[in-house]
C-alpha cells in the first residue's frame, strides 16, 4: 500500500470508531425514543428491545398532546416567550451595539463598561431581588414578565458590537453627509450589513430561552402559564409510573428544538465557536 | 463646556472646521442619539440587574421572611455571615461544589480528544458535530428526566446491563447518597462535552499549518506535534474552557432541581440550591441573600483572576 491509500485506510477506520461512539454517546436519545414507541409493559425489558413489538406510538403522543394535561396549550405559551424574547433582546441589543461602537459621545465608552461590567453577576445572585420587584409591580406570574427577563442581553450587546465596529465608519460618515439621522443610518446602513450576526444572535438566543428551566421556575405560578420545560416536569409528576408516556413526553420536548438546531447547524456552531474564541 | 471644547478640540485639524456653536449643538445631537440607542438596554441592565445586586448586598444584612412584610424586617449586621459559616448544610454545598469542580478538566480533556480526531482524522465531520453536540442542546430538563428513568435502581437500563454483566450489587445511583453526586457529575460531563468540542474545533482551525509542516521536516512524531504544536497552541481556549467550566458550576441548578432536589440525605446539595431553597421554600429572604452574596464573590473572583492571569498563561 502506497502511504497515501494508508492514510485513506486509517481514517476510514477512525471514522469507524469514532461512529461507534458516537452512537453509544447518543444512546440514551435513542433509549428515550425506543421507550415512547411502546406500551408499558415493555419499556424495561431486558435484554433492550430496541424495537417495539407492539407499537404504541400514536396513543402515547395523543396523551401528551391533547390528553389531560395537552402539550399544545404549553407549546404555544412557548413559542410566544421564545419568539418575543428573541425579537426584543435582537433589537435591544442591535441598537445598543451600534449606538457603543458608532455614535461617538463621551459617556458612551463608561457606559459600556458598566454594561459590561454587569456580565459576570451570576442571576441566581440577584434572583431574590428580581422576585421582590416583581411581584411589586405586577410582572410576576405574566409572560410579559417572563419576556422582559431575557431581553436584556449583555452578551448579545458584545457579540453584535464586535461586527458594528467591523463596518467601515466612511459608510456611516457619508450618510451623515447626505442629511441622514443615526435612526435613518441604522436601518438603512449598518442593520443590513450586520444581519447574518443578528441572525446567529437570534438562533442562540431562541434555544436559550426555549430551554429556560430556572426563569419560567420562579417566576410563573399558574398552571396554564407554563413553558415548555415546567410542563415537561409536571407531566412526568402527574404521570409518575408511567415511563413510555414520560418518554413521549420529554422526546416531544427535545425534537422540535433539535430540528431548529440542525437547520441552523452551521449559525448555532459558528455562533457558539464564536463566542468562545472572543469570550 | 468641557464637552464642547473637546470636540472643538477634535476637529480644529480639519481645514473647514465650522464654528464653535455649530459644533457644539452637532455634539449635543450626537450625545442625545446616543443615549437614545443605548437607553433600552441602559434601563433593563440597570432595572433588572444593577439595582438588584446592590439590593442583595443589602437584604445579606437584614433578617427577612419574606410573608412577613416590610414591617417584619430587621437590620442584624453580619449576623447571616456569621451563621453562614457555622452552618453545616450551608458547608456541604460549598463542599459539593467544590467536587464538581472534577468535572472541568474530565470533560476538558475528552472534548479536546475529541475535537483532534474530528478535526483532522474522520469523514463526515458536521454529523460528528451535531452529534456530540446533541446533549448541550436539549433541555436540562428533558435529560435529566431521561437519566432519571435509565438510572432507576432495579429496573433501569444501566443497572440492568451491570447485572448482566456480572455484578451483583450495582449502585443505586441517584437513589443512593454515596453515588448521587457522582452520578450528576457524569450527566453534566456528557451534556458539556459538546460546547467545549464545538471552541476547541475552532480553535484547532486557527492554528497555522506550517507549523506542523515545520515539526514534520524535522521529523517529529504524532505525540511530538501534539505536545509541542496543539496542546500550547490551543491554551488560550482551553482557558477559556476551564473559566466559563469554573463558573458554571457554581449556577448549577437545573439538574439538581429535576433529579434530585438536593437529597438524598443533603448529598447533591449545592450553593444555588441551597440558596433556591432557603429563598423561595423557606422564604428567609435575608439569609438566602448573604448566600447569593457568597455566590456573587466566588464568581466575582475567579473573573478577576482571569483578568490577571490571561496574559500569563496564555501562550499564543
Amino acid at each position: 500500500m502506497t502511504a497515501a491509500k494508508l492514510g485513506l485506510f486509517r481514517k476510514a477506520v477512525l471514522t469507524l470508531l469514532m461512529l461507534a461512539l458516537s452512537l453509544l454517546f447518543l444512546l440514551p436519545f435513542f433509549w428515550m425514543l425506543s421507550a415512547s414507541f411502546k406500551i408499558e409493559a415493555e419499556v424495561f425489558t431486558f435484554p433492550i428491545k430496541w424495537i417495539p413489538t407492539t407499537w404504541h406510538m400514536a396513543e402515547n403522543y395523543t396523551e401528551v398532546w391533547v390528553g389531560k394535561f395537552p402539550f399544545y396549550k404549553y407549546y404555544w405559551n412557548t413559542i410566544k416567550v421564545s419568539v418575543l424574547t428573541t425579537l426584543l433582546s435582537c433589537l435591544v441589543s442591535a441598537l445598543a451595539a451600534y449606538g457603543f461602537s458608532k455614535v461617538r459621545f463621551g459617556a458612551g465608552k463608561y457606559l459600556f463598561l458598566v454594561v459590561l461590567a454587569t456580565y459576570m453577576v451570576p442571576q441566581q445572585a440577584i434572583l431574590v431581588p428580581q422576585f421582590i420587584l416583581y411581584r411589586s409591580i405586577n410582572f410576576f406570574d405574566s409572560h410579559l414578565g417572563l419576556i422582559f427577563l431575557g431581553s436584556f442581553s449583555v452578551l448579545g450587546t458584545f457579540m453584535l458590537r464586535q461586527f458594528f465596529m467591523g463596518i467601515n465608519n466612511e459608510y456611516i460618515e457619508s450618510g451623515k453627509i447626505d442629511g441622514a439621522s443615526h435612526w435613518r443610518i441604522f436601518w438603512r446602513i449598518a442593520f443590513p450589513l450586520v444581519r447574518p450576526a443578528i441572525a446567529t444572535y437570534a438562533i442562540l438566543r431562541f434555544i436559550w430561552t426555549w430551554n429556560d428551566y430556572q426563569n419560567p421556575l420562579i417566576f410563573l405560578r399558574t398552571d396554564a402559564l407554563y413553558t415548555i420545560q415546567l410542563a415537561i416536569q409536571k407531566f412526568t409528576t402527574i404521570n409518575g409510573e408511567f415511563y413510555s408516556l414520560i418518554m413521549a413526553g420529554t422526546v416531544s420536548g427535545i425534537v422540535p428544538l433539535l430540528i431548529v438546531f440542525i437547520i441552523g447547524q452551521k449559525s448555532v456552531i459558528e455562533g457558539i465557536a464564536l463566542g468562545g474564541v472572543k469570550g | 463646556m468641557g464637552e464642547v471644547e473637546a470636540a472643538a478640540k477634535e476637529l480644529r485639524p480639519h481645514k473647514d472646521a465650522p464654528p464653535k456653536r455649530r459644533i457644539g449643538s452637532l455634539q449635543m445631537k450626537e450625545t442625545l442619539a446616543g443615549f437614545l440607542f443605548i437607553g433600552p438596554m441602559l434601563i433593563g441592565v440597570s432595572v433588572l440587574t444593577l439595582i438588584p445586586i446592590i439590593a442583595t448586598f443589602v437584604l445579606s444584612l437584614a433578617d427577612w421572611n419574606f410573608v412577613a412584610g416590610w414591617d417584619g424586617l430587621k437590620w442584624t449586621g453580619f449576623d447571616n455571615f456569621q451563621r453562614l459559616f457555622k452552618d453545616e448544610a450551608f458547608i456541604k454545598s460549598l463542599t459539593n461544589n467544590g467536587l464538581f469542580l472534577l468535572t472541568v478538566p474530565v470533560y476538558m480533556a475528552i472534548a479536546m480528544f475529541l475535537a483532534i480526531v474530528i478535526d483532522k482524522h474522520v469523514y463526515m465531520k458536521s454529523y460528528f458535530k451535531v452529534a456530540f453536540f446533541m446533549p448541550y442542546i436539549s433541555s436540562v430538563v428533558a435529560v435529566a428526566i431521561v437519566w432519571q428513568v435509565l438510572f432507576h435502581p432495579s429496573v433501569g437500563p444501566v443497572n440492568q446491563t451491570l447485572m448482566a454483566l456480572g455484578i451483583d450489587n450495582p449502585p443505586k445511583w441517584i437513589a443512593d447518597p454515596k453515588f448521587a453526586l457522582v452520578s450528576l457529575m457524569m450527566i453534566s460531563v456528557w451534556i458539556s462535552i459538546g460546547f467545549n468540542m464545538i471552541v476547541y474545533i475552532a480553535g484547532l482551525q486557527s492554528i497555522p499549518r506550517d507549523l506542523y509542516e515545520a515539526a514534520e521536516i524535522d521529523g517529529a512524531n504524532t505525540w511530538n506535534k501534539f505536545a509541542k504544536i496543539t496542546f500550547p497552541q490551543l491554551s488560550s481556549s482551553s482557558f477559556f474552557l476551564l473559566i466559563t467550566g469554573i463558573i458554571s458550576t457554581f449556577k448549577v441548578f437545573d439538574l439538581i432541581a429535576v433529579l434530585t432536589k438536593g437529597g438524598p440525605i443533603r448529598s447533591t446539595s449545592m450553593i444555588v440550591w441551597h440558596l433556591y431553597e432557603t429563598a423561595f421554600v423557606n422564604l428567609k429572604i435575608g439569609y438566602a441573600s448573604s448566600m447569593a452574596v457568597v455566590l456573587f464573590v466566588c464568581v466575582l473572583i475567579i473573573t478577576i483572576l482571569q483578568w490577571l492571569l490571561q496574559k500569563k498563561w496564555v501562550n499564543y
